[in-house]
């Protein structure tokens, strides 16, 4: 007589998986059974998941901006428009050109460690390239900052503006922020101990703060 | 043997050796999960003793309690409260309970200590990140409390911060200049304290999972966690963006939350334009979630606490599971329900009032399946169940009110009232807590490596039960008759007859927590002089039991992840151990009364 | 312990209820024409929160009473009907219920606040301010002037901003510290913040509506009941909140004809 309260689970036969949920553990599969921890630690860490959480809470506070942007324009008889500096589309170019050096860079890097390409200073020389980008985008930011304030439009001239500087402020400290992570990954792929998840998380990063960067242009270019 | 020590040598997790690094910039989730329950016990009884003040103060208007003009002179000339300390302590109150106890108690310090170990995971992915997490937390805690110590005191604009209130400056009253700056910037801080630890538990629990760990298999308690770090994220994303907003309308001049052409003082301020809207959009957008951040690690807690005191799975895992997911995806879709009668558009409040009442369905279901699951059980009596079975009370009290202020219609008459001050102590405060002083009766064994005193426990509860229905049961019947919150005194005509009702309210807040006082002093004693605990106390099953010393040792398993083969409550059937049968149990199962 | 805590929550829950059964505390009486739905659907609210609240409570004690002996030879018993009877048990009891109070809510709330006014509705206006509320009677030209907040001044009395030398409209407005309407008469109440957020609340009238600092609102209410209420704000405003009220007087039509002419003669 059956009375089980649920189903338990046979071990001999374990069910084949149905979905996401049912599937066993996340890196957990790479263990062997009652194996110790030392296969883990070789495994790729999560920083892949982490970077698309990250991306997700970064993506949140963007449109929890753009969301008050539209509020406080709505109805706001005090919003004022300005033309943005043209040295912003330069600076779009500039940011686009560091993700394809850091996919070229990534390319090189994978062909290092499949011992294709034996030098080192190939790759190294592209992510410099890309952090050089990188650096010459945050600076045409400040420049295109001290643009407006020359034109005397300053963060609370007007809501315009206000909003200009806030956004912009806020995605070049993210860039800051991408531009340590490049950083790490030089300094460890020259001390032989970068991981291809680490660099696959920094590079899906910068690529997205170029998503980010268009899509705040276009935004500011429909709504100021 | 031999092999296994040189394994340890290799781990990059290898357990650090000075006091700093040990137990104070550790980087060990054990420690951090231990260093949020320790700033979650500082900030309650902060947070207790500011509302033993407001209520003595709502008791009798002009007593003067000894000793208060020491915490503020100008606060409490001759030791009496004035109405603008009483809202400062207010503010105060409200704000250090939701964030720095109820995020951080249920969530934070038991999440961090026991979701990597109930995954079967060594340690979390970002360690680093982890540690900031809580230095940034302490950090956030400590510029709210610094505004205590500036010249005309913390914010008097209530744990919500409604602009232009907020917004203004100091010309809107004491605390609402630097104030509101300190109050901001401790909580943007917060919010990124609050990001790193998210983004921690989600990967750890997407990414770290043992060999079988599936995401079915993990407790109930793990997955209270996990829906809280996913709803934490995209809040206090929102949340953050608006303090930096609101501190810019500050310091900067801006005007985003400011209206043209606001006179105070007789002075025509200069701010033009913004939202007074737009604030409390942001702010119940992350407000409503904080809510359910505030309760679902409890129901999580509760519900891995129940299980095992039942002897018994509970009656569905999965609908449980989803459930809470359901309570977090509607979070989103309610916020309007703060606002019915804030002057947004009438059809909005009808909008929004549809997905408040559906929200009760889940809920409903929560409960439901408890007291099903409670049926045919073998409910075993300690500490740790009664505070669980208490907050199933609770939060059923706590939850039928929400059935008023979920319609527009009600909120006419109930809105900004005491009934909804009830409400929410109820469903959120008081049933939040119920689920941390559960976790703590249970968990302690595993944290310290000793029992806490069952007999203390149980007075303790006794006293907190009762005395947490004698106090917020009676604020339903004030707001009913219309009595505003946020008042110091009850100064209008229809209000008089409500007095003797709030100081009997008064008379049982101090006497709850004074009870509280007990749980401190068995959590200290037990922690120094409790009897040893055993690895496995409660006869449980889940992975924080198989650690092979209690507490664990620094990557939890000893060098040797646990392999699982099991659903995680395998309660009431026959085991070699007894009753039940650990998740790492490679033994086959039989159920009882299958053997013949 | 078990039982003792089986029966405090029982003792618990019908204390609970017990005032609210006797309506020891409750709602003022309403003197509103549209106050009615409202009544109604807090009772019917309170009649279904109520039957919920009694009934889980029990419930849970009942559980915790009988399954917390001992009984050794006894299996784990499941729920009869398991979990999915629960869950459409849930749905259907829940679901029907909530969505029934919903709709006569939104029925009650649509009643109020998405109708319009009569065209022969009086319109006052309400400014409120820290600490205090000040209300503006249109005059024998039935218009009310523009209100200046450069000219808001406490100090020289000019409340709300009038400019009653150049503007014609302004000329014969009323401004008062207390509120009276006439009985039976429909009011059309315009609301204006001059500082910050604030609100409006009485609760025989039923009315609750906050100030939008920026953005006028209106309301409109009919007092069916000569009497002398407040009007309290109920959005926290600052350190004197507590303290800022009105008093509201409903008036006969002769009663608030004679006011309003005191009133004029002090301006």
């Amino acid at each position: 007589m059956a009375t089980t309260v649920h189903e338990p689970p046979r071990i001999e036969q374990q069910p084949q998986p149905r979905g996401v949920l049912d599937s066993g553990g996340g890196r957990g599969n790479q263990i062997p059974p009652q194996g110790s921890t030392r296969a883990v630690q070789y495994a790729p860490p999560p920083a892949s998941t982490g970077i698309w959480v990250g991306i997700a809470a970064i993506a949140m506070t963007f449109a929890a901006l753009t969301s008050a942007l539209i509020v406080r324009r709505g109805g706001a008889a005090d919003w004022r428009h300005f033309t943005i500096p043209s040295i912003l589309y330069f600076n779009t170019i500039l940011l686009i050109a560091s993700s394809v050096t850091l996919e070229i860079s990534r390319r090189r890097v994978a062909d290092f460690m499949s011992n294709a390409q034996p030098k080192l200073t190939n790759p190294v020389r592209w992510l410099h390239l890309t952090l050089g980008l990188g650096f010459l985008f945050v600076i045409g930011q400040y420049i295109a900052w001290r643009q407006l304030s020359a034109q005397g439009v300053y963060l609370a001239s007007n809501p315009n503006s206000s909003f200009f500087y806030v956004l912009t402020a806020a995605h070049a400290l993210h860039v800051l922020g991408g531009l340590g992570g490049l950083i790490r990954v030089i300094r460890k792929f020259g001390n032989f101990s970068l991981r291809r998840s680490t660099l696959d998380a920094t590079s899906r990063y910068w690529h997205f703060m170029d998503v980010l960067w268009i899509y705040l242009l276009l935004l500011m270019w429909a709504k100021l | 043997m031999h092999d296994m020590s040189a394994q340890a040598h290799v781990a990059h997790h290898a357990p650090p050796t000075s006091f700093i690094r040990k137990h104070i910039f550790s980087i060990d989730h054990k420690v951090i999960g231990k260093q949020y329950y320790g700033l979650a016990l500082v900030a309650v009884f902060v947070g207790m003793v500011l509302s033993w003040l407001m209520r003595l103060h709502l008791g009798w208007t002009n007593l003067a309690i000894p000793g208060l003009h020491w915490l503020s002179s100008t606060g409490a000339p001759g030791n009496v409260m004035t109405p603008e300390y009483y809202l400062q302590l207010m503010t105060m109150h409200g704000t250090i309970m939701v964030f720095f106890v109820l995020t951080t108690a249920p969530f934070a310090a038991f999440g961090n200590f026991f979701l990597p170990i109930q995954v079967g995971a060594e340690d979390m992915p970002f360690p680093r990140f982890n540690m900031m997490s809580f230095w940034v937390t302490l950090v956030a805690f400590l510029v709210m409390i610094s505004s205590f110590f500036v010249s005309d005191g913390p914010t008097l604009g209530g744990w919500t911060q409604y602009a232009p209130l907020s917004a203004v400056g100091s010309v809107a009253g004491p605390g609402q200049g630097m104030g509101v700056i300190l109050w901001a910037s401790s909580i943007a801080i917060f919010c990124i304290g609050q990001l790193l630890g998210s983004l921690n538990f989600i990967t750890t629990t997407l990414d770290m999972r043992t060999k079988g760990m599936s995401l079915w298999r993990l407790p109930l308690s793990t997955w209270g966690w996990f829906i809280t770090s996913v709803m934490g994220l995209t809040a206090f994303a929102v949340l953050m963006p608006a303090c930096i907003l609101l501190i810019l309308d500050h310091v900067a001049g801006t005007s985003f939350f400011v209206a043209s052409n606001l006179v105070l003082n007789d002075q025509l301020q200069p701010h033009a334009g913004g939202s007074t809207l737009l604030w409390q959009h942001l702010f119940w957008f992350f407000g409503h979630p904080e809510v359910y951040i505030a309760i679902v690690p409890g129901m999580g807690i509760v519900s891995h606490v129940l299980t095992v005191n039942m002897r018994r799975p509970m009656l569905s895992h999965r609908v449980l599971v989803y459930s809470m997911g359901a309570l977090a995806v509607l979070s989103y879709m309610v916020y309007g329900h703060h606002m019915f009668v804030s002057g947004m558009n009438p059809i909005s409040s009808i909008v929004f009032s549809f997905p408040t009442l559906i929200i009760t369905i889940p809920s409903t279901i929560i409960v439901l399946i408890w007291l099903g699951s409670l049926y045919g059980s073998r409910l075993r009596i300690n500490s740790a169940s009664l505070f669980a079975l208490g907050m199933i009370s609770m939060f059923i009290s706590g939850g039928v009110s929400g059935f008023f202020l979920a319609q527009p219609s009600l909120d006419i008459m109930l809105h900004a009232t005491y009934f909804v001050v009830g409400h929410f102590h109820l469903v959120m405060a008081v049933a939040a807590i119920f689920g941390i002083f559960s976790g703590t009766y249970f968990w302690f064994p595993k944290m310290f490596g000793r029992m806490m005193d069952e007999r203390l426990g149980k007075i303790h509860f006794w006293l907190t039960f009762v005395g947490a229905y004698c106090i917020f049961m009676p604020f339903h019947y004030a707001g009913l008759a219309g009595n505003v919150r946020r008042y110091q005194a009850f100064v209008d005509d229809y209000l008089q007859p409500l007095i003797p009702l709030h100081r009997f309210i008064t008379v049982a807040a101090l006497a709850t927590g004074a009870a509280q006082f007990i749980f401190l002093y068995n959590l200290i004693h037990s922690r120094y002089w409790g009897e040893k605990a055993p690895d496995n106390p409660w006869q449980a099953t889940s992975l924080e039991w198989a650690t092979p010393t209690t507490p664990p040792p620094y990557d939890n398993f000893g060098g040797k992840l646990p392999v699982v083969y099991h659903d995680p409550y395998q309660y009431g059937i026959e085991g070699s151990t007894g009753d039940y049968v650990m998740q790492n149990s490679p033994e086959k199962i039989q159920s009882v009364g299958e053997e013949a | 312990m078990a039982k003792l805590f089986a029966v405090t929550i029982i003792v618990i829950a019908i204390l609970s209820a017990i005032p609210i059964l006797q309506h020891t505390w409750w709602l003022p009486q309403d003197i509103s024409t549209h106050g009615q739905p409202i009544d109604e659907q807090m009772s019917e609210t309170m009649a279904e929160a109520g039957i919920s609240f009694l009934a889980s409570q029990i419930l849970l004690a009942i559980f915790i009473w009988k399954y917390s002996k001992p009984r050794p030879n006894e299996r784990i018993k499941n729920f009869p009907g398991g979990a999915m009877g629960l869950v459409i048990a849930a749905f259907l009891l829940v679901g029907t219920e909530v969505l029934a109070l919903g709709a006569f809510g939104a029925k009650a709330w649509a009643n109020i606040y998405l109708t319009p006014p009569s065209a022969n509705a009086m319109p006052i206006q309400v400014q409120a301010g820290q600490f205090a509320f000040y209300f503006r009677y249109p005059g024998p030209d039935g218009k009310f002037g523009p209100i200046h907040p450069d000219m808001i001044s406490e100090a020289n009395a000019n409340f709300m901003g009038l400019d009653t030398t150049h503007d014609a409209d302004s000329k014969d407005d009323i401004v008062t510290a207390e509120m009276a309407i006439p009985v039976n008469r429909e009011i059309h109440l315009l609301m204006h913040s001059k500082d910050l957020g604030h609100s409006f609340y009485v609760p025989e009238l039923r009315v609750h509506q906050d100030f939008l600092p920026g953005l006028d609102l209106a309301i409109h209410f009919t007092a069916t009941k000569i009497g002398k209420y407040e009007i309290v704000c109920t959005q926290l405003c600052g350190l004197g909140h507590y303290n800022m009220k009105a008093y509201l007087y409903v008036m006969s039509q002769e009663d608030f004809d004679n006011w309003l002419k005191k009133e004029a003669a002090m301006q």
